[in-house]
Parts: C-alpha cells; sequence; structure tokens
C-alpha cells in the first residue's frame, strides 16, 4: 500500500477477527474501563466508607447540634465586625506577607461560640472564638480563626471526631453519656493532659478582654526564604476582669454578646497582634501542647474594631474563616489539624451556603437599641 | 496524488495529550480532595492553577483547531458514528472552556481569594452571593461526573474502532508520526 492512502481504509491483507479474538478484545476493553471509572472511585473514596471525610464530620456537628438552615455547623452563634490592623512594621523580618509591612489593613470579623446551635443562652465557660480577615492592599487575603482556649484539646482530627462523638448527648437522656467521655479520654491521654492546661487558665468575663489564639502552629516566610515556625494571639489592650461564674446573667441569654456590642460602641476595641516564634525542636504538628515558656514574642502591630453588626447584615456571615487561606510569606505547618480544618469548615459553608438564612440571635434591632 | 493527510496536526495532537494528563488529573484530584482531610489543602492548592491553565489552553487549543487542516473521517464511521463523534468533540470543548470557568465562578461567589501561587491570584468574576455559589458548587460537581462520562465513551469508542474495527483510529491521534498502511 502506498503511504500516501487515505488513513482508515480497510487493510485487506488483515486477517478477520475470529469471534473468541473479538469477545476477547470487546472484554479486554470493558476491563480497561472499568479499571479507570473503579480508580476514581477509589480516589472519591467509594471503597473507605468508614474512613473520615469532611462530609461525616460535619454529619457529626450535625447530630450533635441539629441541623440549623443557614448556620455554620460549629461556631453558630456571633456577631460581626470591623475596623483595621495598624502594623508597626516588626513583623517584616519574620515574613514577608504585606499586611506587616507598616501601615493599616482593613479587618472585617466574627466573634462566636463553639458549639453548632445559634441560639444557645451565653455562659462564660463556652469556648469563644474570632474569626478575622485581613484585606492586604496588593489584593491577597489572610484569615484566622482563633479561639480562648490556651492549647486545643485534641492532637489529630480523628480525636476531634472521636470528642466530639463522645460528647454527642444521648437521644434519651438528652445528655451525654459520661462513660463515653471517659472511654475517649482514656484512650487519649494528651486530652487529658490539654484539659488540664486549659482547666489552669482563668477565663476573663468577655469576649471584649479574651486573649485569642491560633492555636496551631504555622511557618512564616522571609524576603530571603527563610522560614520559622510560629503561632500566634491577639492580647486584649482591654484590661483582664476574671469571670465572675457566680454573678446572674440576669436572664438575658445573650449577655455576653450584648456586652461586647456595648463596649464597641463605648469605644473601639483593641488587641495587640503577638508572635511567637518557635525553636528548632518545638512541636508544630501538635496544637495540645503549648511551647516552652521564654520564647520570643513580637508584638507585630494592633488590632482596632470599631464597629458591631448583626450577621444579618454583615459580609462576615458569608465568609469561611478558613485558617488555610493565607498570604505570601505564611505557610501551614505539618500539624494534621490544618487541613482538616479547612477541609471540614469548607464543607459546612458550602452546606449552609445554599439554606434560607435564619434570623440570627443577635438581630439588627437589637444592635441598635444598644446605640441610643 | 495529493496526499490526504491521516493524523491530525504535531500541534493538535500535542494539545490533546497534554491536556487530556491535565484533565484526567484534575478530575482525579478533584473527587479526591472532596474526600480528604489530610490532603485537602495541598489538592485545592494544586486544582485552582491547573483549571487556570486548563482555561487557557482550551482557548489556544480551538483558536488553533480553527486554522488546522484536519484528516477526514475514517471510512469505517457510519454517519451516525461521525454525528457521535463531532458531538462528543463539541461537548468536550464546552466542557474544557465552561468548567474552569464554573469554579473560578464559584470560588468568585463564595468571596474565597483565587490563589494561583504565592501573591499571584485572580480577579472575582462574580459578586459575592452563597446562593449563587451553592448552585455553582453543585454545577462544578455535575458538569465533572459528565466530563468523566463523556472522557470514558470517548475512550471506549476510540479502543472499540482500534482494537475490533481495526481501522487505525487511534493512529490520528498517536503522538508518533504514523503512515497509513
Amino acid at each position: 500500500m502506498s503511504p500516501s492512502e487515505p488513513a482508515g481504509s480497510t487493510d485487506n491483507h488483515t486477517p478477520p477477527l475470529t469471534t473468541g479474538s473479538r469477545l476477547g478484545r470487546l472484554a479486554g476493553i470493558g476491563v480497561v474501563l472499568l479499571g479507570v471509572a473503579g480508580a476514581f472511585l477509589y480516589l472519591g473514596g467509594w471503597f473507605t466508607p468508614h474512613a473520615l471525610t469532611p462530609a461525616r464530620f460535619v454529619d457529626a456537628f450535625e447530630r450533635v447540634a441539629g441541623i440549623h438552615s443557614g448556620f455554620r455547623r460549629n461556631h453558630a452563634k456571633g456577631v460581626c465586625v470591623s475596623g483595621f490592623f495598624e502594623s508597626n512594621g516588626q513583623g517584616t523580618r519574620l515574613s514577608k506577607a504585606v499586611v506587616f509591612r507598616t501601615g493599616r489593613t482593613s479587618v472585617i470579623g466574627r466573634f462566636s461560640f463553639g458549639g453548632g446551635n445559634p441560639y444557645v443562652a451565653d455562659a462564660r465557660d463556652m469556648v469563644r472564638g474570632v474569626g478575622l480577615l485581613f484585606w492586604l492592599s496588593d489584593g491577597e487575603e489572610w484569615r484566622t480563626a482563633m479561639i480562648n482556649l490556651p492549647v486545643f484539646p485534641v492532637k489529630t482530627p480523628q480525636a476531634f471526631f472521636d470528642n466530639l462523638v463522645a460528647g454527642q448527648p444521648d437521644p434519651q437522656t438528652h445528655k451525654p453519656d459520661p462513660e463515653k467521655m471517659e472511654t475517649f479520654l482514656a484512650r487519649h491521654p494528651e486530652a487529658v493532659q490539654a484539659m488540664k492546661i486549659i482547666k489552669s487558665h482563668s477565663v476573663s468575663s468577655g469576649f471584649e478582654n479574651s486573649t485569642y489564639n491560633g492555636l496551631n502552629a504555622f511557618r512564616f516566610v522571609d524576603v530571603g526564604g527563610a522560614s520559622i515556625p510560629v503561632r500566634w494571639s491577639m492580647v486584649p489592650v482591654q484590661p483582664f476582669v476574671a469571670a465572675n461564674t457566680t454573678a446572674a446573667d440576669q436572664g438575658d441569654k445573650n449577655f455576653l454578646f450584648d456586652a461586647l456590642i456595648a463596649s464597641i460602641l463605648q469605644r473601639p476595641l483593641q488587641w495587640h497582634l503577638m508572635i511567637t516564634v518557635g525553636q528548632p525542636g518545638d512541636v508544630t504538628d501538635d496544637a495540645s501542647i503549648p511551647w516552652p515558656d521564654g520564647r520570643e514574642q513580637v508584638d507585630v502591630g494592633t488590632l482596632t474594631l470599631d464597629s458591631v453588626e448583626s450577621e444579618e447584615t454583615s459580609p462576615a456571615r458569608d465568609i469561611n474563616f478558613d485558617p488555610l487561606v493565607l498570604p505570601a510569606g505564611m505557610a501551614p505547618s505539618d500539624d494534621p489539624l490544618l487541613s482538616a480544618r479547612s477541609a471540614v469548615y469548607s464543607q459546612s459553608f458550602t452546606r449552609r451556603a445554599g439554606e434560607t438564612k435564619k434570623p440570627s440571635a443577635i438581630t439588627p434591632s437589637q444592635v441598635r437599641r444598644k446605640q441610643r | 496524488m495529493t496526499a490526504e493527510r491521516e493524523q491530525f496536526t504535531v500541534s493538535m495532537r500535542f494539545l490533546h495529550w497534554l491536556m487530556a494528563a491535565m484533565v484526567l488529573t484534575m478530575l482525579g484530584i478533584g473527587v479526591a480532595m472532596v474526600a480528604s482531610l489530610a490532603d485537602y489543602h495541598a489538592l485545592v492548592s494544586l486544582h485552582r492553577p491547573l483549571g487556570i491553565i486548563i482555561l487557557l489552553l482550551v482557548v489556544v487549543r480551538y483558536v488553533n483547531r480553527r486554522f488546522s487542516a484536519l484528516p477526514p473521517f475514517p471510512a469505517t464511521m457510519s454517519s451516525r458514528e461521525r454525528f457521535a463523534a463531532s458531538a462528543s468533540e463539541l461537548l468536550l470543548y464546552t466542557l474544557l472552556f465552561v468548567q474552569p470557568l464554573v469554579g473560578w465562578g464559584m470560588l468568585s461567589a463564595a468571596r474565597y481569594p483565587i490563589v494561583l501561587y504565592g501573591s499571584l491570584h485572580l480577579f472575582p468574576i462574580l459578586p459575592h452571593s452563597v446562593m449563587l455559589y451553592a448552585v455553582l458548587r453543585k454545577t462544578h460537581t455535575v458538569l465533572a461526573y459528565l466530563f468523566f462520562l463523556t472522557f470514558i465513551a470517548h475512550f471506549g469508542a476510540v479502543l472499540f474502532h482500534t482494537l475490533i474495527v481495526r481501522d487505525g483510529m487511534l493512529d490520528r491521534m498517536a503522538p508518533r508520526r504514523v503512515r497509513a498502511g
């Protein structure tokens, strides 16, 4: 045959396939296609139905607190704030992130209580959180979600999940089964150690005078490309006042949020952003262990929050405070909680995004009443 | 005798195999990342820039196709097969273009920063709206499954022609130079 003959002309020299060989080839094609499909199902976790996934994590939050349409599956109750971060330039030797250059960065944020119930009554012993979003001048973003505990109660995503399940209310008694929690703690001695640290830490009287900790270790990368392990905290300028756990809240279900709103309306609230610089050998993959005392602390600037509003009117309600939205100059550490937090927050965000939004516990009119 | 082209041009074959590898990688990353805790961040960080590269490449590929001479369909293809082949090609081109745009749009609607690498990021192409995000996020999944099924059909049809009909179908897109006969 000449090379110029059109492609696809039937080659008369090829003997026809026997029925057996034809079936064999068809079977071969079937095996190849099934193999490709199987590989994708494997990657998607279809053959490991008991592995912990973001969806199963959020399912557990929903089993504990129920499904509240439109709300975050954890840290469901909150109010939104805005203001700015004034950098003093001290952070530039640690990280090349634009947010640390001397100057102002706009910030929006959200204060919240841990837990999936958006209408839970305020209590001083509940975990307080703050999510912050920094709009960097070059269009980058830094998001961080911090809580007022000194360490995280657990080391791994699986331990967090087991802790969540152990604390799930029994359908009959509507209370967590203490035996389940004991079993969990017996299996997780690191959680017992972390709880000791958490219990020995005195709680402040409100959101406005709490220290908020990033807990997980991160890495800062400087202009030269050198990387160091860091942790960060927001330390209040407002003086510490110990929580008086015996004082009555006078029947106000939102007394801690109301106090926060009243104090912001009175005068802007401020926190120092403190960077703790880790030393070689400091654990970066275990947020349940504090770093030794005496680590270098760098005050890199002041956060000022001068405006507060209900979730219903703030863009912060529809923001996912994913702790791995980091600008150039900041990077995740090897802490396994970080990627898991990012994945689970994203799952929670996607589920609530399409749901009808119900009124928040703190409504716009409640904030307005305080303004008068 | 005028030599009729029996293979796609070198540039078309190059873009075909490059994008085939990228798309399979993307479908694999996509299905794995939504089920992963430990690797979620690393996979998402790869998924975003790869998707944008695909969006750029499909534009290049479409223009390249418009200005390239195409080999005729093999004589062994019935008119129905030719229609199916043309339709699936159109569908694949559409998906190559639309799927990255839906991804970019859904991140925009969720007000996520669209980080490609380091401080390099894209502007949002849609306003901040979580309802819009919810719709686009579902669309992204549905289009991914459609993409995968179209790929399986395309791959299966080529294997059938090459191994059963034995009309040298694969040679048309083979990475190497293949002479007919």
